[in-house]
């Protein structure tokens, strides 16, 4: 949309979705203003029907805002939003088929469980018998339903947000809006309702939007993760184009680790592209958008990606002497730190076989060695 | 060991509550008592209290008279927490709303008038409202009225003086309560299909109860028993138990009977303030 001025911007993906113009929720080169600020910056996106859909980024970076708008607790300066296609325009919050599960979860205070969970039921108008039947399903979702009677400051953090959930699903939105609802759980509760929000997604079949600054929760439960930095999606894509296919240098940094050498591109051919280092050195990797020959591009390289050899032919493509310059054993792998001229690279050796000999775990520190990796395993970034 | 521990934590809770325990021994329990002596005496000529004790007093107080007074002023009172507590509640929401900067500074304005004395505040908005006062030459001078309204002298102005005088008492415990309420309920309510009006009665206000009731009887209570908004906005022809009380204890020269009525207003009131709060409480249970 305003792919011209930017061409990093991700585009609507309009053409794969097999149900074109017809999706769960649909931001149209949306804007908010604050004030000079633009919290959210012509962000365009396409969100399918029961689809676990994540938005990512560092804090800051528009997640909360772009949430608030879907909700219809802020309207877009410019731009449109659809749910379930309708135009929203300045339908209220209270209008709209969506439910949130907010941050701080938002538990009524003066009510109970139950009370809290029957609240969007009693507002649409729903009968008594059906409000007391569907509040007790809600809960036997969650699996509280022994505490229906409690207040929630009597309850634990991970309890709370279970109610938040069930108050949430029991009216059956189109569209689920969860900001960070794991943010405030210690690390063994948010891995454990991590895989409980998945299952519960497919099982009640809502779409869900949940906002994230955790990569590793998004990359494990989303279907497409859209990466959002000052305001931009970066990049739209499942998990696997994410960490495979980063669009440009911050998704690849932000998304795992990785490996960037600067240089500039001596040629294109086909999908690969070669580069050259200052230091003399070329290397070949997957050309990606925006690569043009003569221009500064950068190299990304995954650690993991890369092997370390006693031995090998100087003449084979990515393949160079390195000096060791650290290792560390991490159990599953070991981390060894090369240096190649000036340059520090990062290489994680899997640790497959099983000794107790320390020499079994590469080289030591100041001995030479091979750096080499495949072309298709390296990506040339513009910029 | 233990003991003497026990023993200087014990010195310490005696040091720290002898103050406010002096304070209202002094000033509140012994003039009480005195009161309620009194309020069993019968008075010589000259109006001091003298024995026998008896309970003529109380039986007097419930003279028709007397009860339909007190009725008024329960009534008048209720109006005016009433009116002061819908006027209120726009003002502390509109301050707790306002950017942190601007909050100290509206709610100085709002405690500004009490460095004023009340007495020259009420007879201002006496002058404000009489035949010849400038709410009246203003209106005939644009013409909306020929003849002086007279305002002064009527119950509602009696009304209008006391929400005047009590509004602080009020705004100030709302906005305490406002300013803590979390905006993200207001926000989960209508998300969950609430409109304003329902986020606001099912959410807002049972949250905020604590400020409506303590306001209420911060309101209330002075309220049923005021004297000189009485006095100088009913001109002398609205009468109200608080009235009675200061003429007995004046011109009427009947000291044991002024204790009989204040005590039996103390009694109502505070009866009044807790079937109040007991009410308030379970409607924020039920909710
Ligand atoms: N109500 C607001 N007024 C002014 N600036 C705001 C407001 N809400 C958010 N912002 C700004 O917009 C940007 C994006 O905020 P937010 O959407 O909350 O980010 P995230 O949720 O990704 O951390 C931030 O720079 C933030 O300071
Ligand atoms: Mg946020």
């Amino acid at each position: 949309m305003d792919g011209a001025s930017t061409p990093l911007h991700a585009k609507p993906d309009v053409e794969d979705s097999a149900l074109a113009n017809d999706f769960a929720v649909e931001l149209r080169d949306v804007v908010k203003l604050y004030g000079e600020v633009a919290a959210v910056d012509h962000v365009t996106m396409f969100i399918r029907h029961n689809e676990f859909f994540s938005l990512l980024g560092p804090s800051g970076c528009g997640k909360t805002t772009s949430l608030r708008m879907i909700a219809g607790f802020e309207r877009p300066t410019s731009g449109v939003i659809a749910i379930d296609n309708k135009l929203m325009g300045a339908t209220p919050p209270f209008r709209r088929d969506v439910n949130t599960v907010f941050q701080s979860y938002a538990l009524f205070p003066h009510m109970t469980v139950e009370q809290n969970v029957a609240f969007g039921l009693q507002m649409k108008g729903i009968n008594k018998d059906e409000t007391k039947r569907r509040t007790q399903e809600a809960l036997e979702l969650v699996r509280l339903p022994q505490l229906a009677g409690r207040y929630p400051k009597q309850m634990s953090g991970g309890q709370q947000q279970r109610v938040a959930l069930a108050r949430a699903l029991v009216n059956r939105p189109k569209v689920l809006l969860l900001d960070e609802p794991l943010g405030a759980l210690d690390l063994k509760l948010r891995k454990e309702m991590q895989i409980e929000l998945k299952t519960l997604q497919h099982q009640v079949g809502i779409t869900f939007i949940y906002v994230t600054h955790d990569q590793e929760e998004a990359l494990t439960m989303s279907d497409r993760i859209a990466i959002m930095s000052r305001g931009k999606a970066l990049q739209i894509g499942s998990p696997l184009e994410i960490y495979e296919r980063p669009n440009c240098r911050f998704v690849a940094d932000f998304i795992g680790e990785t490996n960037f050498l600067d240089g500039k591109v001596i040629e294109v051919r086909g999908d690969f592209a070669t580069l050259e280092l200052p230091s003399g050195q070329t290397f070949v990797g997957r050309v990606s958008e925006g690569v043009r020959a003569g221009a500064h591009a950068t190299l990304s390289v995954r650690p993991e990606k890369m092997q370390l050899l006693e031995n090998a032919s100087s003449t084979a493509a990515n393949t160079y002497q390195v000096t060791v310059f650290s290792i560390a054993y991490v159990g599953s792998d070991t981390r060894v730190i090369i240096n190649l001229g000036a340059q520090r690279i990062d290489v994680w050796e899997q640790n497959s076989s099983s000794t107790l000999n320390p020499d079994d775990y590469f080289f030591k520190p100041g001995e030479n060695a091979w750096l080499t990796f495949k072309p298709e395993n390296a990506l040339v970034l513009a910029g | 060991m233990m003991n003497a521990i026990r023993e200087r934590k014990r010195l310490q809770i005696f040091g720290l509550m002898f103050p406010g325990a002096f304070w209202l021994v002094v000033f509140f329990a012994l003039p009480l008592l005195v009161i309620f002596v009194i309020s069993f005496m019968a008075r010589d000529e000259l109006g001091s209290p003298v024995p026998p004790f008896s309970l003529d007093n109380y039986q007097q107080a419930f003279d028709s008279l007397y009860l339909n007074l007190f009725l008024f002023s329960l009534w008048i009172s209720l109006l005016t927490t009433v009116v002061t507590l819908l006027i209120s509640f726009p003002v502390a929401l509109y301050i707790a709303r306002s950017p942190k900067r601007w909050r100290n500074i509206l709610i100085f304005l709002v405690m500004i008038p009490f460095w004023t004395n009340f007495l020259v505040r009420t007879y201002a908005l006496q002058f404000l409202m009489r035949a010849n006062g400038p709410i009246n030459t203003l209106l005939q001078g644009l013409g909306v009225i020929q003849e002086p309204i007279s305002m002064l002298s009527t119950p509602v102005a009696v009304l209008i003086g006391l929400v005047y005088g009590e509004l602080p008492f009020m705004i100030l415990p709302l906005y305490a309560s406002l300013e803590k309420f979390d905006w993200a309920m207001f926000e989960a309510a209508q998300d969950l299909g609430a409109d304003m009006r329902r986020a606001f009665l099912r959410v807002m206000l049972p949250m905020t109860m604590p400020g409506v009731l303590a306001g209420s009887i911060l309101v209330f209570v002075p309220s049923v028993g005021s004297y000189i908004t009485v006095e100088l906005m009913g001109g002398g022809k609205i009468n109200m138990i608080g009235r009675v009380i200061a003429s007995q204890f004046g011109v009427a020269s009947n000291w044991p009977f002024g204790s009989a009525i204040s005590l039996l207003l103390m009694v109502v009131v505070t009866i009044a303030a807790l079937v109040y709060f007991r009410v308030g409480r379970g409607e924020r249970m039920a909710l």
